[in-house]
């Protein structure tokens, strides 16, 4: 069954006089459960074909389902409630909220969610042990190293329990030891969870973990690979 | 703390310096709004308190009619009789009859009209100001008979002193022709020409006998503590003269009508400059919001991109905004209220108020009046206003797109 199904996406921008395409007729289908990864060269389209199957940008033409949703034909707030609920998002700049704790940063779209508090104090426990940062809740992004708030940035995105995580540039702004580390992360999430990662990445070490590997140019799906997945080394 | 409410607190702590700067501005308006408008309900009531003591009373007893045409027929009889049972009746205040006429007032080189009072001098102190603004001799005692106090400029007009007589010429309560000598033996000055110019005061008793008034007169002056104990002493009044169809009972609002609406223009232009205070109050509102969501737009595309809606993200700001409004507030209202208070007891005078309170018999110091209202209204006006001011850097967010402001640097 597709976690995700895209069907004939067209997305153009505008930039002064330039009309720039950032999807070109992209087809596609994501199985549950598998484990994904968009490269390309800056400009191919990864990061526009990501944000539009998480909602956060609407593509021009065509279709995309995200499990029961029907992306292109949802209202913002549905959006909204569509990514509250099913999808978590793993930046290349974490985005963690800087001014809330690590534990504050995963509570918090928990909290959003309308998850009771104690409920919400048991899951945090659990996801943060999942990611390895016991001992650090109670620390500000500021206090902690880009690895540990890209930990926090997974913690939070898995903390709603999606069927989804898509990750865009995870690894680039870590050393090759946080990336590894990272990287057995999302494949442990998605082995024992069955969470299925879709990552936008140019990084060939990060590629080296996926399962499918679609590579893209000038917004389109130039090839689509099914491979054995390698560790990083470290 | 509710993790929202508790994001909305630290992001203000974010930019401490900015928010203690939009939270100090609010303060400060407070404490002003405080004081000023605490400072001008105590001058209202010192303004209506000095005009009634010189010389209106708050309450009056007249003859109906009396106090739109002034005719002398339209007089109280037995007025001193009334006068001591108001008096008893009340139990507080002061309480004093007058007869009033218009006469020809003529010394031995000129003549010019005057309105001539006949008062009780035993009980006139107690209900004007008048008796304590004589500048050479003295004021009537009870004992006089055809004695005088006149204005300091009627006194010069007529070119009379201490000891010169005047002769009063007019027309009597029946008519007849009216008409009489008195020494002067007082002169006051009560630093306004128009009274100083035709204020004569004269024993009751002579003015009864002169203008043929028999015990009658024309007003019962009442002047009391304060301006609280009127609608009882108008309800006093009137149980009184109920069986008289003849009188009415007026209060100072019936009798000085000026005096309220000057007090509300007063206000109006007091209350446009309060006004102008608050804009720019919530003008820095606005700015420290609009600046405070201007350079958080890529941390709220990222919440929203996690599933906040962006009423939710609105919703912060309120917050944030109901926070820092109500610290100005808090601190704004302790200040303010410690200040005035204080000023409301010890008062305060201006250079020469002093001098020119002991001058005229006004009091030389001001006391601003604490109340509810002067406490609460102007800092709930800045909180709301600064609420106000948060809604449009609210609104902006209500239009954000998450990819646009993950992009915004």
């Amino acid at each position: 069954m597709s976690a995700i199904s895209c069907r004939r996406l067209c997305k153009t921008f505008r930039q002064g006089e330039e009309v720039i395409i950032g999807l070109d007729q992209v087809d596609l289908d994501v199985e549950e459960g598998s484990f994904v990864c968009l490269s390309g060269p800056s400009g191919s389209g990864k990061t526009t074909l990501l944000n539009a199957m998480g909602g956060l940008d609407t593509p021009d033409e065509g279709e995309i389902t995200v499990g029961q949703y029907r992306v292109d034909q949802l209202s913002k707030s549905e959006l909204a409630d569509m990514r509250l609920h099913s999808i978590g998002f793993v930046f290349q700049a974490y985005n963690l909220i800087p001014v809330l704790s690590a534990r504050e940063n995963v509570e918090f779209v928990m909290q959003v969610q309308g998850v009771p508090a104690a409920e919400r104090g048991v899951r945090v426990r659990e996801v943060l042990a999942e990611v390895g940062l016991q001992g650090l809740e109670g620390r500000l992004p500021g206090e902690m190293s880009g690895g540990q708030q890209q930990r926090v940035a997974v913690a939070r995105a898995i903390a709603n329990q999606p069927a989804l995580v898509l990750a865009d540039e995870p690894t680039a702004n870590l050393d090759t030891r946080s990336a590894a580390q990272l990287m057995d992360l999302f494949v442990s999430l998605n082995r024992d969870l069955g969470i299925t990662f879709v990552i936008a990445t140019h990084d060939t070490r990060v590629m080296n973990y996926a399962r499918r590997l679609i590579r893209m140019r000038d917004g389109k799906i130039v090839s689509d690979e099914r491979q054995q997945p390698q560790a990083m080394a470290q | 703390m509710n993790l929202t409410w508790r994001l909305a607190w630290r992001n203000l702590w974010r930019h401490s310096r900015r928010t203690w700067l939009t939270v100090g501005a609010m303060v400060f308006c407070n404490v002003l709004l405080i004081f000023l408008i605490s400072l001008q309900l105590g001058s209202y009531q010192m303004m209506i308190d000095n005009s009634l003591a010189a010389y209106t009373g708050h309450v009056q007893i007249q003859h109906r009619g009396y106090l739109e045409q002034q005719r002398m027929r339209q007089s109280i009889p037995e007025i001193s009789a009334l006068a001591d049972e108001l008096r008893t009746t009340l139990g507080q205040g002061d309480v004093a009859a007058r007869g009033m006429a218009f006469a020809l007032a003529s010394s031995r080189e000129r003549s010019f009209g005057v309105l001539l009072s006949g008062v009780q001098a035993s009980y006139e102190p107690g209900v004007s100001t008048f008796p304590g603004l004589i500048r050479q001799g003295r004021y009537l005692n009870p004992g006089d008979s055809e004695h005088i106090v006149v204005g300091a400029v009627l006194a010069q007009n007529l070119k009379v002193g201490l000891g010169d007589e005047i002769t009063f010429i007019g027309s009597g309560r029946d008519g007849s022709f009216a008409a009489g000598v008195a020494v002067v033996v007082g002169i006051l000055e009560s630093g306004m020409e128009e009274i100083d110019r035709s204020v004569a005061q004269v024993p009751l008793a002579w003015f009864q006998q002169m203008f043929s008034m028999g015990e009658g007169g024309h007003a019962v002056v009442v002047r009391l503590p304060g301006l609280e104990q009127v609608p009882a002493a108008l309800a006093t009044a009137w149980t009184l003269v109920e069986k008289s169809p003849d009188l009415v009972v007026h209060d100072w609002d019936a009798m000085q009508p000026g005096l309220r609406q000057a007090i509300a223009s007063d206000m109006a232009s007091g209350w446009f400059m309060y006004a102008v205070l608050i804009i720019l109050v919530a003008f820095s509102v606005l700015n420290t919001q609009l600046m405070s969501v201007l350079e958080r737009t890529r941390e709220f595309g990222v919440m929203l991109a996690l599933g906040m809606r962006p009423v939710q993200l609105a919703r912060l700001i309120g917050m944030e905004t109901l926070l820092m409004s109500g610290l100005g507030m808090a601190l704004g209202v302790a200040l303010g209220s410690v200040l005035t208070w204080y000023l409301s007891v010890a008062g305060f005078a201006y250079p020469g108020m002093e001098e020119l309170g002991a001058k005229f018999n006004m009091p030389g110091r001001m006391y601003p009046e604490v109340s509810l209202l002067s406490l609460l209204w102007g800092p709930a006006v800045v909180f709301l206003g600064g609420l106000l001011a948060a809604v449009y850097p609210a609104l902006r967010l209500l239009r954000l797109v998450p990819v646009a402001a993950m992009r915004a640097a």
